[in-house]
């Protein structure tokens, strides 16, 4: 597989925080080809965020080489191949369900009449019908995060990029909402690297999960996702989706993902968001 | 229409029982007329000489609302400077902080000598001054305070500063903004009539009031008080109903939970 072909790949990439001078990720060798759907999975503080954050150029690496979409990544940025969704939904409040959706595409100079026509493509895709003209404050968490999910498919994008999108959800509309996923996914046709905590999702929604060991972060494994395609509500009841469930939890004990960890997620994501701020 | 009733109801009751409060209370105890005059002396004072009252108002009103102008517009251009150079921000923050605790009305006399005694613009500046900080630090934090995500995501797009600014710094910074802003406006009066204590044009309401309660003559300083601060309100009004149009997004006035 040459690199060109890969919609992600990362060489010896590697992170150091200058402050506290932590040593968050070591050595990142990953490939991702097109189509496919990767989840990052680790222990709190394994550098998966800052990991998804260096494929989109929103925090750069301290060495190592990032190639995402056959350019630098700071070229895909520029070029907008990649959307984002992070755990939070980050809507603008002033800013109604749709005119959200919009925001990208009105950047990117499209006029009114096509923005609306791929606001109600979207609308519909998510599942958001009757709620454009709702405040985010009037939405619940799960379709605060449709909507997310929508402004990041907005303008198409050959890569999708997922931080925990689910995690602050309840596990009913978790699972709703990974239903969801998959069929955009497989509607969109568009690559998603997905970072999560919970085991069950990655390998549900995965066609390769990652296995990241605790600080400094590395890859200890990765698992194939065999399961057959489209996967649906039964898929979970499958012997086989416990096999690879088990796979990958053993995994990640044997990279020691029961140690304690000296810095939490939340600092993780703070030194990388100010790291990102100003580069 | 019995749903207004209802929401304004409470609030105009409580208005006539406390003008009615005033006035029995007054006449009933018979309270010394240099202490608080009755209610209805002080609205015919008022109306006999009702064209010398609404000048003096709209004089100090204008004196006002230059200096609210002049003072916000000021504040807002140096909220998005220093929000925009940070470092710049950080070495003068401390200072504007430390400014916004002077007593600024203790300048009030020095502006006369800057400016002249009968010039507006020794009020104006009175005015803009005390105007100036709290405006400006509001709205600096509104533009501040912004997750980082919401900054990432502007990232992600290959946003610009300009960008950045327009679409997020600037809308998130809005509900700080007009709480500064109407603090402002009351300041504004403040200063405007305070201004006017320390001498000036004798078209003043600062003046009026002075001069009245000078010579005993407190249903006019009364009448006075009253205009200024009906002035005041409809004033901090203005800006409640402008920060409406503006926001109607937000859910303190949508009618939904507030933050």
């Amino acid at each position: 597989m040459n690199e060109r072909a890969d919609v992600v790949s990362l060489q010896k990439v590697s992170k150091r925080f200058e402050r506290g001078n932590v040593l968050a990720l070591s050595e990142i060798d990953l490939s991702v080809r097109p189509g496919e759907f990767v989840s990052l999975i680790g222990p709190s503080g394994c550098g998966k965020s800052t990991l998804l954050r260096i494929v989109g150029d929103l925090v750069a690496p301290s060495s190592g080489l990032v190639v995402v979409n056959g350019k630098s990544a700071e070229q895909a940025r520029i070029d907008r191949d990649y959307g984002i969704v992070f755990q939070d939904a980050v809507l603008y409040d002033w800013r109604t369900a749709a005119k959200n959706i919009a925001l990208p595409l009105e950047m990117l100079g499209w006029d009114r009449g096509r923005r609306a026509e791929r606001v109600r493509e979207l609308v519909e895709l998510v599942e958001l019908g009757g709620f454009e003209q709702h405040y985010p404050w009037q939405l619940s968490g799960g379709m605060q995060q449709r909507v997310s999910i929508a402004r990041a498919l907005s303008f198409d994008p050959a890569l999708l990029l997922m931080d925990e999108p689910f995690g602050a959800l309840d596990e009913m509309t978790r699972e709703r909402l990974n239903m969801e996923l998959l069929r955009i996914w497989e509607a969109s046709g568009s690559t998603v690297v997905f970072v999560t905590h919970s085991i069950a999702e990655a390998v549900f929604l995965s066609t390769r999960v990652v296995v990241m060991s605790p600080r400094p972060g590395r890859i200890t494994g990765i698992v194939e996702i065999d399961l057959a395609q489209p996967r649906n509500a039964d898929t979970r009841e499958e012997p086989h989706f416990f096999e690879l469930v088990t796979q990958v939890r053993d995994m990640l004990r044997a990279a020691g993902a029961d140690s304690a960890d000296p810095i939490s997620e939340e600092e993780e994501e703070l030194i990388a968001a100010e790291e990102g701020l100003t580069p | 229409m019995s749903a207004r009733l209802r929401t304004w109801g409470p609030a105009i009751a409580v208005f006539i029982l406390g003008i009615a409060a005033w006035e029995g209370l007054v006449r009933g105890l018979g309270v010394e007329r240099f202490l608080l005059p009755p209610l209805s002396d002080i609205g015919r004072t008022f109306w006999d000489d009702r064209e010398t009252f609404v000048d003096a108002g709209i004089f100090t009103f204008k004196e006002a609302l230059g200096g609210f102008l002049l003072g916000s517009g000021a504040a807002i251009v140096c909220a998005l400077v220093l929000a925009r150079w940070r470092p710049l921000g950080n070495a003068l923050m401390p200072y504007a902080i430390a400014a916004n605790a002077v007593p600024i009305i203790a300048f009030a006399p020095i502006t006369n000598n800057w400016f002249g005694i009968l010039s507006p613009f020794s009020k104006i500046a009175i005015a803009a001054v005390i105007c100036f900080f709290p405006v400006m630090v509001n709205t600096l934090r509104g533009l501040t305070s912004v997750r980082p995500e919401s900054i990432e995501l502007m990232h992600s797009y290959a946003a610009g500063q300009r960008e950045i600014f327009r679409r997020v710094r600037i809308p998130n910074s809005l509900p700080y903004m007009f709480a500064g802003l109407k603090v402002a406006t009351v300041l504004a009066m403040i200063g405007a009539i305070v201004g006017d204590y320390f001498g000036g044009s004798q078209d003043a309401l600062g003046i009026l009031i002075r001069r009245s309660a000078g010579i005993f003559a407190f249903e006019e300083a009364w009448a006075a008080i009253l205009v200024a601060s009906v002035l005041g309100i409809l004033f901090y009004a203005a800006v409640a109903l402008a920060e409406r149009l503006t926001m109607s997004w937000h859910p303190s006035i949508r009618g939904g939970r507030t933050e």
